[in-house]
């Protein structure tokens, strides 16, 4: 496949990801920082995003597993999961720690169980899309040609 | 509120300390004030934003994070204006409204909502200049 076709599909593919609500516009800006001088930076970003959340999740399963559940520890690794996946743009996995929240505040066990593995459904959605857009990346790279700059203007 | 003073009169750049645990964040919070020009620092909770300034360490602006262990950026803010520093302190965060308000009243200039952007940062380096 030659470059320019393959940064036509870099950009579909990330146009998709802002369309279908997996990234918001913290996501683009991440983008921007990147260049010459730190030409890793997004992937490092997110590499960090991906242990931090892991272990959030894991934090998570084991709070909501006690035979006495401590809300108010579930609701600070919530917050922590919100925090970070809002600095990097993960809309999607952002809005379910929201909801997460309000359920840990009315204590609602069962719901607070579903909404664990909702978001755990999101965050490993949104890791694959981007795991997929690093690989692309590498390959255009790999071809000798750049990454395309993203507006968002569509 | 008055402005505390960058650490060396002969920098021309505004420094900044970010006070945030998440290695994520504070990666991208730096990434845009270096973008920004500025000289940044960064530490990993309240305690140690309170013993840099103990130690006689100043920043132009202090962007600091809510949620933190030992020390949660609320008890960092109210004991640094305890201890007379004047800095510009802006928080960062993504705390609720309840949690905002505690915030703002330890004695926060400013309150932004995680994530941080660059044009966040814009309107605070403009404050600064008035």
């Amino acid at each position: 496949m030659e470059v320019g076709q393959m940064q036509r599909q870099w950009m579909d593919y990330t146009k998709s990801l802002f369309l279908e609500g997996y990234l918001d516009g913290q996501f683009l800006q991440l983008q921007q920082l990147q260049d010459d001088s730190n030409p890793d930076f997004v992937a490092e970003v997110v590499s960090l995003f991906f242990e931090d959340s892991e272990r959030l999740l894991n934090d998570l399963t084991n709070a909501l597993d006690q035979k006495c559940i401590d809300f108010k520890k579930a609701d600070a690794h919530i917050h922590q999961l919100k925090g970070s996946s809002s600095s990097i743009g993960a809309e999607r996995v952002k809005n379910c720690c929201i909801i997460f929240r309000s359920l840990c505040e009315e204590q609602n066990i069962d719901a607070c169980i579903r909404c664990l593995q909702q978001v755990k459904q999101e965050y490993f959605l949104v890791k694959n899309k981007l795991e997929t857009l690093f690989g692309m990346e590498q390959q255009i790279v790999a071809a000798g040609g750049s990454i395309p700059k993203m507006e968002l203007s569509f | 509120m008055a402005r505390g003073g960058s650490s060396s009169s002969s920098n021309p750049k505004i420094s900044a300390l970010i006070v945030e645990d998440h290695r994520p964040t504070s990666m991208l919070h730096e990434a845009i004030l270096k973008r920004n020009n500025m000289e940044t620092k960064v530490v990993n909770n309240g305690k140690h934003a309170v013993e840099l300034h103990s130690k006689g360490e100043r920043f132009d602006v202090i962007f600091m994070d809510y949620n933190m262990p030992e020390m949660n950026g609320a008890q960092a803010t109210k004991k640094l204006r305890e201890m007379g520093v004047r800095s510009m302190i802006v928080g960062v965060t993504s705390c609720t409204d309840f949690e905002r308000v505690e915030f703002m009243a330890a004695g926060l200039d400013k309150c932004f909502k995680k994530g941080l952007t660059r044009a966040m940062v814009e309107e605070v380096l403009q404050k600064l200049k008035e």
